[in-house]
Parts: structure tokens; sequence; C-alpha cells
């Protein structure tokens, strides 16, 4: 069905601005990456070639594993709570009527606002002296917890406030499935003597497997990528507790002034992130052969 | 025989328990995700002996707006606001300009590598910005245009999501549309630039809200590209309220973060059906 370009070149011209920013800031600063890995640089003084020590220095040292297991045990809270809430919040407000829709933009409106607007709101709230929650806590008699100021807390804590920000996204794609659920197959299961659970587990949670696949996968490799709530809330604090991934590198290359260092946690990071998108790609590709072509990730 | 009204998931509406606890569980969600709201609006209209003294005080003792005035003096609001904007603006304008002829040759020609140049582009999305900005930043630097609207821009001009997006409704377009505006001589550009837009303007409404809000909320790459007030954008501005050693102030950041939320919202609640339509379509 494809129609033959006018002239052989029309392709080029029209690819061009894509392949020619492509070049410059994807592909170049991949390259630039790797050789940046393997040299010493303080971005102030010339590069000098260390060879593999970089990678070395963050394994040896712990902190490439330290960084991956924050950043996976961020991740595994983020994605079970995300898609749990998700699928949670729109079985609750699959109904019409005003307040129902009224609470779906409740919690919908919190993806629209920024990162900053969001962790800022509840390192207010979740101040440990004076934060609504502890007050909250207080009048009902209950000690102050300091949410962001414990090592074995903090990390949770932020997870919770990236799970109240992204719960919306998780529910419109949940909302968007159940309306493919066909009303006729779960009133045919109702006349059948079909009760609640036994309609949700053998006729809607089937359907909504393509559904959850995909906000698995788009919040697994979104919750790898955070930075915003943690450089806000806690930079990655209280005593490196959440040093995620990302935070680690600005880190590095900003405060630390070690450029080659960052270099190396980013080529290591990439390969992460790319064998998570191939992952992605794969499930989805598997769950429908019929190439429904794969989209994007948070952009 | 009279059936029991059915809700919209198919099941009956069930026991009385069941419906109770159904709205209970309603208004705790609604109460959840509205009160941190309520609680930065009530903060920010506190004064500082308020906070003070109670900075848990469900309402404040009157409508004190000292902490606004305090925040618009602590910042160039006016001018972090146009950076923002124009920002935000710019890379939406960019993405649509880079991405319509792409996504037409990709959905609509026919030549040698056109599967692989659209993996290519769908490639990058694993290449996210966390990934690309120490090599950006060091270009950048290279040539002089750190601190400029330039590096705020151009690293964003292709977005994969965007000219996904657009030739998927490219698909949509039958043929015989392009061959006949071909026919009344109408060039290529005038086809990519003129003719299809208004073909396309569901998804571009779409990609224009989402590319925008997204771009206008981001954080990390002003962070890292701008040093100075110059090029600096809103998020940037209110997040340093708190870092300038603002202690217990807490009503200044809620009024700066109020400032900061409210365009969010208002864009939100004008175009909430169109950036659904960008969430959901990515899914389906």
């Amino acid at each position: 069905m494809a129609l033959v370009p006018r002239r052989r070149t029309d392709p080029l011209w029209m690819l061009a601005p894509t392949a020619l920013l492509l070049a410059v800031f994807f592909f170049y600063p991949l390259l630039h990456a790797v050789h940046t890995s393997l040299h010493r640089w303080d971005l102030l003084t010339e590069p000098r070639f260390v060879g593999t020590a970089n990678y070395r220095s963050l394994w040896e040292s712990g902190d490439l594993l330290h960084w991956t297991t924050t950043t996976v045990l961020f991740s595994l809270v983020v994605v079970t709570g995300a898609t749990g809430l998700g699928l949670g919040l729109a079985l609750l407000l699959n109904r019409p009527g005003r307040l129902v829709g009224f609470v779906r933009s409740a919690v919908f409106s919190a993806y629209v606002v920024s990162w900053v607007s969001v962790a800022l709101l509840w390192l207010w709230v979740l101040d440990a002296d004076a934060g609504a929650l502890n007050g909250l806590l207080g009048f009902f008699g209950f000690e102050a917890v300091p949410w962001l100021g414990s090592p074995r807390l903090a990390l949770l804590a932020v997870a919770g406030v990236t799970l109240w920000k992204i719960a919306g996204y998780g529910m419109v794609l949940f909302l968007a499935g159940l309306q493919d659920v066909p009303p006729a197959l779960l009133e045919a299961a109702a006349l059948d003597g079909a009760g609640r659970l036994a309609r949700f587990w053998h006729i809607t949670w089937p359907l909504l497997r393509p559904t959850t696949l995909f906000v698995v996968t788009t919040s697994l490799i979104a919750s790898f990528q955070v930075f915003d709530v943690v450089r806000v809330m806690t930079q990655g604090g209280p005593v490196h507790a959440t040093t995620v991934f990302v935070y680690a590198i600005y880190e590095q290359v900003f405060v630390n002034l070690r450029v080659g260092r960052a270099s190396a946690a980013i080529v290591v990071f990439f390969v992460l992130l790319a064998a998570l998108t191939a992952l992605q790609l794969w499930a989805w590709t598997r769950r429908d052969p019929s190439a429904r072509a794969p989209r994007g990730s948070h952009p | 025989m009279k059936r029991a009204p059915l809700a919209r998931d198919g099941a009956p509406l069930g026991p009385v328990w069941l419906r109770l606890g159904w709205g209970a569980l309603l208004v705790g969600v609604g109460l959840l995700w509205l009160l941190p709201y309520l609680w930065m609006v009530v903060t920010s209209l506190k004064t500082l002996p308020e906070i003070v003294r109670a900075p848990t005080a469900p309402l404040p003792s009157g409508l004190s707006f000292e902490a606004y005035a305090a925040a618009l003096e602590a910042m160039p609001f006016a001018h972090y606001l146009w950076n923002t904007t124009l920002m935000a603006l710019l890379i939406a304008a960019l993405q649509i300009a880079v991405a319509l002829p792409a996504a037409y040759c990709l959905a609509k020609l026919q030549f040698r590598f056109r599967t692989a140049a659209f993996l290519l582009v769908v490639a990058t999305l694993a290449v996210p910005a966390q990934v690309r900005f120490v090599p950006v930043f060091a270009l950048l630097a290279e040539v002089g245009l750190v601190n400029t609207m330039s590096a705020l821009v151009l690293p964003f001009g292709v977005s994969a999501f965007g000219t996904f997006l657009l030739r998927q409704a490219l698909l949509a377009v039958p043929d015989a549309l392009i061959e006949a505006a071909r026919l009344d001589g109408a060039s290529e550009i005038a086809i990519v630039y003129r003719l299809l837009p208004p073909l396309l303007l569901p998804a571009l409404t779409a990609f224009f809200l989402f590319s925008f809000t997204y771009h206008w909320n981001d954080y990390f790459w002003p962070l890292v590209m701008t040093t100075d007030d110059q090029v600096r954008t809103l998020p940037l501005g209110i997040a340093l309220l708190r870092e300038q050693g603002t202690g217990v102030r807490w009503h200044i950041v809620m009024a700066g973060n109020v400032l900061l939320s409210l365009p969010a919202l208002a864009v939100f609640a004008l175009a909430q059906r169109h950036l659904l339509r960008a969430v959901t379509t990515k899914a389906r």
C-alpha cells in the first residue's frame, strides 16, 4: 500500500533532520561516554587515559552494587505498587457518575503536575517535626516517624511519593483496558451464576493481561530513571540510602567532578536500560505477533 | 422478569454493605489525592509566626498573601515563567516540525531501509536524557552553548514517541488523498506541512500537550544545562526556594509551589481528554 516517492531522494531529506539530531544528541553521546569512561577527567584539566580503572573502581568500592540494589528495590516497590494500585483504582472507579469522575481526575492530576511540585508537597507533609502526617499521628497518640531521616524508611517514603504521582497513569491505562472487556461476556457469566470474584478471575483479568504487561514494563523503565524526587527530597541520603543510579551519576559529575567514573556508570546504566527495553519489546511481540509496533516508555 | 441494575463492569450493584464500603473507599481515595493539594494552599496562606508556632494548624488565622509576595521577591518569577513556556513551546514545535516529514516517509513512502530506519528511531527510547547529559554537556560547553536556550531545546528535537505517534496516525490516512494532492500539483513539502496537519489534528494535539507539559515540568535537563538566571526555568527556581536555607519558612515554599502547579493543573482541567488520549494511545 506504500506510495512510490516522486524522487528517489525524497526519503533522504525527510529523514535528514531526524538523522542529524539523532547522530549529534544520541549516538555521538553514547560513543563519547564509552570513550570518557576510559579516562580520568574532572571537566577542568585534560582527560588522562586510565584504561578500565573506572569500571574496576565502581565494582571494587561496592558503589555499583549499592546503586543497583537501591534502584532495583525502589523499582520493585514502584512497579508492583503502580500496577496493583492502578488496577485497584480502575476497578473502583470504572463507573459513571460525577463524583467518580471527579475522583478519577484528582488521581490522574498528580501525573500531570511536575515532579518538583509533588516532591516539595510531600517533603512538607512528611517533615519530621512540623509535617502534617506526623501531626496527624500525634493527634491519635502515635510517635513521630522520621520518614525521610531514617535510612530504613527513606527509600520506601520516596517510592511511596512516586506511587502517589504515577498511580493515575496505571489507572488510566487499566480503565482503557476495562473498556475492551465485552459486557455481554460478563453478563452471560453472571446469568450462569458466576460470582464477582469468579468473573474477575476468569474473564476480566485474562483480558487485562496485555494492559498489565504494558504498565509493568513502562513503569519499570521509568522507575529506573528516577531522579527528580530524590534530588529534591533526600539528595541521595540519609547515608546514601536513596542514592539511585541516576542520582549517583549526577553526584559523580557535579559534586565530585569525576566525569570518567560517571561515564563508566553511564555505560553500565545504558546496558541495563537496553536490556530492560529488549525485555519489553520481547514481551510485547510475544503477546501479540500481529506486530503492533513498539511504543514509548515515559518519553 | 425485572433484573437488578447493572454497574459498568456488568455486576449487580450488590448488597448494602458492599455499596457502603465502596462509597467509603471512594471518598478515602478522593481525600488521599486532594488533601496534599489543599494542605499546600493552606500552608501558603499562613504567616511566619503561624508556621513557627502551629505548623499543623488545619486553617490559617486569616488570609495572608505575604508568602506569595516573598516567593515572588526571591526570584525573577516572570522571567522564569517566560523561559519555561518559551522552552516548552520551542521543543514541541521543533519536535513536530522534525517528526512530520519523518513520520510521513516512514508511514507512506516505499524505500529500501524503511523498517531499519523506523527501528533505529524507536531504539532511541532506550537512551533517555539521563544517559546523554554528560557527553551533551561536554559537547555544548565546547561550542559555548551551555546556559543558552539552544542547550535546552536542541537535544530534544527528535521525539521517538512523537514520530511513532504521528506514523501510527498516518497509517489511517488513505493513500488516495495524497495521490490526489500530487495530481493537483502539490509539492511533497506542501503535502507534509499543509495537507497532513489538519488530517492529523487529534494526534498532533495529543502529542503537543504531552510534550509541552512534560518539558514545562522538566527539572533534570535545565538543572544540568544551566548555571545562571538567564535561561533558568520555573521548576528549578521553585526548588531553589527550599534550598536557599529557608529553614522553617515553608509557607514561602508552598506559595511558590502553588504558583508552579497552578498552570499545570489549569492545562489539565482544560485538556484532560487530549492528555488521556496521549497516554492511552501508547498502550493500544
